[in-house]
């Protein structure tokens, strides 16, 4: 992605940098949360999830300072174009990575609790939808690094997976819960786990959104193409 | 760029269109320039423009210094007729007429198109007579009629409470402020459909600024504007449209929210963001 030339104030271009690496940092915080989070479910780490729930008031604080940033260019540099969508687009983007952080922390706290079950089933599903979950994150993280649309758009196109699993999970719990009551707790745990998971999808999709207005300046479709596949297969023809 | 992004932007910019049409309606046009040329000399000033002036909206008009902004102003007024060796070639349509033809009868143009300047330019004569100078050229007015007028006038130009009880003393004992707004109160007097505003405020305090902003918004629902100016801020506040000129070239023009949010031409978004040069 070929980057705009320099503002003839210097200092707007170094604020905006700024702007961005404290963003990006937040995302690779974010992400480490969730990695742990993961982490801490499969393999009954609670020192992972310990960690998971302790990065929460980091996130916060960046958060905060996005936002003081942000408040300060529209104030002092009253910033127009791409410029202005950056800035109102890094607002919406932290409040997206924030989200994700939270809900990290709340599968964590969660996995310490399941721990103490044994579990009669495997948890194959959960983590594949955790790995893809992860995978979506880090592909929009670099993409926000990289001011890079097109791959925004692949991170939004991809999440219909992620939410076809959870439907899958869904039902799949249900079956435990009603072959033996004894796994209502666990299997309650785990739906909430999958949920949790299922939105920090959403939010990384929310997060294309507004990386793919502000690098383009075009908002993308209202609905995402929803169940359907096949248009990663398809080619148009060259008009 | 990715054949999907393609079908995307294609998808979006048909949806994105009738959004801006709905958001910020552009008007028909009052005044319609096709294909216009003008020379200074040999020197070639304005390139192949084509733009539309919507009625009783506001268009405005930005870009570096020399860029032609200030030239096609001169140009839709004629102010060029005044200097040998400059002409223009085109088309400027005012009711499918061209007013750059040469069987124009430049003085009712005028009336027609005022124009302000960049610094106020009162006459060295009572306020009154500032108003009833230029209408005594085109009307023949009655005392109390040309009393009126001048209130009208004055009241339309937001400066009446301020002068009304020294009409009869000197345009030139007024702040610069008021001097604008009495010269856009003049250029109002003759009844024009179009006014022409050569960066009006560059002189002026931001207070004062701000109130003839005011007034632009106010002067829209009766006249078609076009205005100048180096403040793109005022631009965005003040314009329905703007138009992004360039080395005599017309680079872009689009409703003011979306010059501002996202401009379509590269050159248009480093000139407004800043990163020119």
């Amino acid at each position: 992605m070929s980057e705009a030339p320099e503002h003839l104030v210097k200092r707007f271009d170094q604020e905006l940098k700024r702007l961005r690496s404290l963003m990006t940092e937040m995302g690779g915080i974010v992400e480490t949360q969730v990695a742990l989070a993961a982490d801490a479910i499969m393999n009954r780490d609670a020192a992972a999830a310990t960690r998971a729930v302790e990065e929460d008031p980091r996130v916060d604080a960046l958060e905060r300072e996005v936002e003081k940033l942000v408040i300060r260019l529209l104030a002092l540099r009253q910033p127009v174009a791409d410029d202005l969508r950056r800035a109102v687009s890094a607002l919406k983007i932290t409040g997206d990575l924030e989200r994700i952080g939270d809900y990290a922390a709340n599968v964590a706290k969660r996995s310490i609790v399941l721990a103490q079950f044994s579990l009669p089933y495997s948890l194959a599903g959960l983590a594949h939808m955790a790995h893809l979950v992860q995978a979506q994150l880090k592909s929009i993280i670099d993409a926000l690094g990289d001011n890079d649309a097109e791959k925004a758009v692949e991170v939004w196109r991809s999440d219909q997976v992620v939410d076809d699993i959870y439907n899958a999970l869904f039902r799949e719990l249900i079956t435990y819960m009603m072959e033996d009551p004894r796994n209502i707790t666990p299997c309650t745990h785990l739906l909430f786990i999958a949920k949790n998971l299922e939105r920090i999808g959403d939010h990384a999709t929310n997060v294309a959104e507004n990386l793919y207005y502000a690098v383009t300046g075009e908002s993308l479709p209202d609905s995402r193409p929803k169940g359907d596949t096949s248009a990663f297969a398809v080619v148009r023809p060259q008009e | 760029m990715s054949s999907t992004m393609q079908q995307m932007r294609t998808q979006q910019g048909a949806f994105g269109s009738v959004q801006a049409r709905a958001l910020s309606a552009i008007n028909e046009p009052r005044i319609a320039i096709r294909n216009l040329d003008f020379y200074y000399g040999t020197n070639q000033a304005l390139k192949h423009i084509n733009l539309d002036l919507p009625d009783r909206q506001v268009t405005g008009m930005i870009g570096p210094s020399g860029c032609g902004k200030s030239t096609l102003l001169r140009v839709l007024n004629r102010m060029y007729d005044l200097y040998p060796g400059q002409r223009a070639t085109g088309e400027v349509l005012m009711d499918n007429e061209n007013i750059i033809s040469s069987g124009v009868d430049l003085n009712l143009l005028r009336a027609r198109i005022g124009m302000v300047f960049q610094k106020p330019t009162p006459f060295p004569m009572t306020i009154y007579d500032n108003i009833a100078f230029g209408v005594r050229l085109h009307e023949k007015l009655s005392k109390s009629a040309m009393d009126e007028r001048v209130e009208w006038s004055l009241t339309r130009g937001a400066i009446w409470d301020e002068v009304k009880d020294r009409l009869h003393t000197s345009a030139l004992g007024l702040s610069g402020g008021q001097q604008q707004r009495l010269c856009i109160a003049r250029t109002i007097a003759v009844r024009p459909e179009v006014i022409l505003l050569d960066e009006p405020t560059s002189a002026l305090d931001p207070i004062s600024t701000l109130k003839i902003e005011e007034l632009i918004d106010e002067l829209k629902h009766d006249f078609t504007i076009a205005i100048v100016t180096h403040n793109m801020q005022q631009a965005a506040r003040c314009a329905d449209q703007v138009a992004f000129f360039y080395l005599g070239e017309m680079v872009e023009v689009a409703p003011a929210a979306e010059m501002f949010t996202a401009p379509k031409q590269r050159r248009t978004q480093e000139y407004i963001t800043g990163r020119f040069g």
